[in-house]
């Protein structure tokens, strides 16, 4: 038989996590806890709380007493502007987005296999290797006047496409990288592998003998995409979007670097906080995208978009 | 009767040139409408592809599948009018009950309420009234299979293909579904391709069984033609237990050089005109019979006992005298290298 070994510290300390099984969990997860209950939620919960405090006009001094003021701010018509364009641009970049990505990620989930789908894998997650500020400014000479883009629709005789594109109300301008067509190719482009990247999961964890059965069923090719992969691909479409959502309503650089610029919510938290040093009312800014895809998420759950899960 | 399913010469080949998987190897099959069929095989053997050919989902290498004498090798599957019982019996999780068992009738458009009617119906005949509108995570493994029987017989197809349904259940409830599936078919008078690995499954459902080895049919024929006279050592092995004897011993026992005597034809004797005799080597206690398994001159035996012989059971050690009639001995057709 063999001896037990010598009961030293470390034996002890095992036995001891070993029978006290809440006392692992607390070791395991006390520090995550910790860092997200604290530090995360708690700063943000505090930056929140400053929404509800003023500003001395005269000192620039923040005021700790409660007041609406900010909130009545808000319903400003220049900020009621600067929102709701910046959610137009979430949701059509969320749609752009969703469009893109399902064809490619369904092809990743369903028929690439072995180095084709590492290599698929590489290209989309590629780009977040490097900065985003190196990819934002290659955008703005691609979208340049004298960019490759201009380059290449003159080359092809398809310049009169881009020049119709641009004299379009609102979202043209006197070059791509100066509109707000621009801007939407950017944030389209930055935000794309975090919308193919869930489609991608949630297509590879349908079974395929629901398509069988389907097909089985008597369901053409069509039948089976609107009835049953769609369905059970809306989660991860869903998870997608409430990335690609709230980073376009949080994104302070991109529209500064490319467009036309009007301003964003994120331009707006990002001058207020810094160069006003009105932090109650950036505070009270932030609220509406929380507050939005709060909105956003109830629908979602609303229409069952979750009920795959 | 009319020709249910035909296969002809069918094959199918998977893999790269050079690194070939034959799981279907040129099978040439009738099954009769009205028939319960089973394929009976061990993993791998291509049964299943062989079902998934017949289902439309895998397309024939080579050959010809003909469901009630229409060519339909190269159709997608919603074309062919065959239905299917899934191994995991793939119910939609995102659709209650009443609709996923009438989806077939949804995609024919055919109308909500009649849908709903008959999706009821079909519950009915499964015995699952009420659950209707629940959603088959809500319901027990047993009760899903239901579900999927249900769904697949709505359209009444031509042929039901069942893939191994009632592998994943426990033993009651399988062989309680064994006979209220059997008892359905007979109803409904539609032909059943049933696959399974269980030769006790195949052998008590089964009008007539398939046995598949290595991508090839090795005998088809009525349970009672597959058990008492395997045309090969392999279907004399997989069904049923087997005593298989070759060479020397064949000719010395049985007066044949391949043969095959199944254990419960042995019985214990006086040592006059005893066919073999040697000592007990394993006694194994299966409750309604005893195994015991004799080495005869060098020959491994097994003898199964009935539990009802009121003689005392015999010991590890103890010398028996085995004895058999000689209508017990099956003549093997291929020899031993097979």
């Amino acid at each position: 038989m063999l001896a037990p070994p010598a009961a030293g510290l470390q034996r002890r300390v095992s036995d001891l996590l070993y029978t006290r099984r809440g006392l692992l969990l607390l070791a395991l997860l006390g520090p995550p806890l910790l860092w997200f209950g604290v530090i995360y939620l708690g700063s943000l919960f505090a930056l929140l709380a400053n929404a509800f405090f003023g500003l001395d006009d005269f000192t620039g001094q923040v005021v700790r007493e409660f007041t609406l003021k900010n909130f009545v701010e808000l319903t400003d018509p220049a900020n009621l502007d600067v929102a709701r364009r910046s959610i137009t641009m979430a949701i059509a970049v969320t749609l752009a987005c969703t469009v893109i990505a399902f064809p490619l990620a369904y092809y990743m989930a369903r028929h690439a296999s072995g180095a084709g789908k590492a290599l698929l894998y590489i290209a989309v997650m590629l780009p977040l290797w490097s900065s985003y500020l190196v990819r934002l400014y290659a955008w703005k000479l691609l979208l340049a006047k004298e960019g490759a883009i201009n380059w290449l629709a003159q080359q092809t005789h398809t310049a009169w496409l881009v020049e119709g594109l641009l004299s379009l109300p609102a979202i043209g301008g006197p070059s791509l990288s100066f509109s707000a067509i621009g801007t939407f190719i950017v944030f389209v482009y930055m935000w794309l592998p975090f919308m193919i990247l869930p489609i991608q999961a949630a297509i590879e964890r349908i079974p395929g003998s629901y398509i069988e059965a389907s097909g089985d069923l008597g369901a053409g090719p069509a039948m089976t995409f609107f009835k049953v992969i769609l369905p059970l691909a809306l989660p991860g479409i869903a998870a997608g979007s409430i990335f690609t959502f709230s980073l376009t309503l949080g994104d302070y650089i991109i529209p500064q670097v490319i467009g036309d610029s009007t301003l964003y919510i994120g331009q707006v938290v990002y001058r207020q906080q810094g160069v006003a040093g009105n932090v109650p009312f950036a505070a009270a800014f932030s609220l509406v995208p929380i507050v939005v895809i709060g909105i956003y998420l109830w629908l979602a759950k609303r229409l069952g978009a979750f009920d795959a899960m | 009767m009319t020709t249910a399913v035909t296969l002809d010469g069918v094959s199918c080949v998977f893999g790269s040139p050079g690194h070939e998987v034959r799981a279907v190897d040129g099978v040439d099959l009738r099954i009769e409408a009205g028939e319960f069929f089973t394929l009976l095989g061990p993993s791998g053997s291509g049964k299943t592809t062989c079902l998934r050919m017949i289902g439309g989902f895998t397309l024939p290498t080579a050959g010809r599948v003909l469901i009630g004498g229409q060519d339909v090798s190269l159709q997608p599957p919603y074309a062919r009018p065959v239905n299917t019982v899934f191994q995991d019996y793939a119910l939609f999780p995102h659709m209650s009950i009443r609709d996923n068992v009438g989806y077939a009738l949804m995609v024919r458009k055919v109308s909500k309420a009649e849908r709903m009617k008959r999706a009821d119906e079909l519950l009915a005949l499964v015995e699952l009234g009420g659950v209707g509108d629940r959603r088959p995570a809500q319901l027990s493994g047993g009760q899903r299979q239901r579900v999927a029987l249900a769904r697949a017989l709505i359209s009444q197809p031509q042929v039901l293909l069942l893939d191994e349904p009632l592998g994943a259940l426990d033993l009651k409830l399988r062989e309680q579904m064994q006979s209220e599936l059997k008892a359905l078919q007979r109803r409904l008078g539609i032909t059943f391709l049933f696959i399974t690995h269980d030769q006790h499954e195949a052998l008590s459902m089964s009008d007539r069984i398939g046995v598949f080895n290595q991508g090839k049919l090795e005998q088809v024929g009525t349970p009672q033609q597959v058990y008492d006279a395997p045309s090969t050592r392999f279907v004399a092995h997989f069904v049923g237990a087997a005593n298989v004897l070759d060479g020397d011993v064949a000719l010395r026992l049985a007066g044949r050089p391949s043969a095959m005597l199944r254990p419960e034809r042995i019985r214990l004797g006086a040592a006059e005109g005893a066919r073999a005799t040697g000592a007990v080597r394993e006694v194994q206690y299966f409750g309604a019979f005893t195994r015991i398994k004799v080495d005869a001159a060098g020959t491994l035996l097994q003898a199964d006992l009935p539990g009802a012989a009121a003689a005392p059971l015999p010991a590890v050690g103890d010398a028996v005298h085995l004895h058999w009639d000689g209508g017990a001995v099956h003549a093997l057709a291929s020899g031993p290298s097979r």
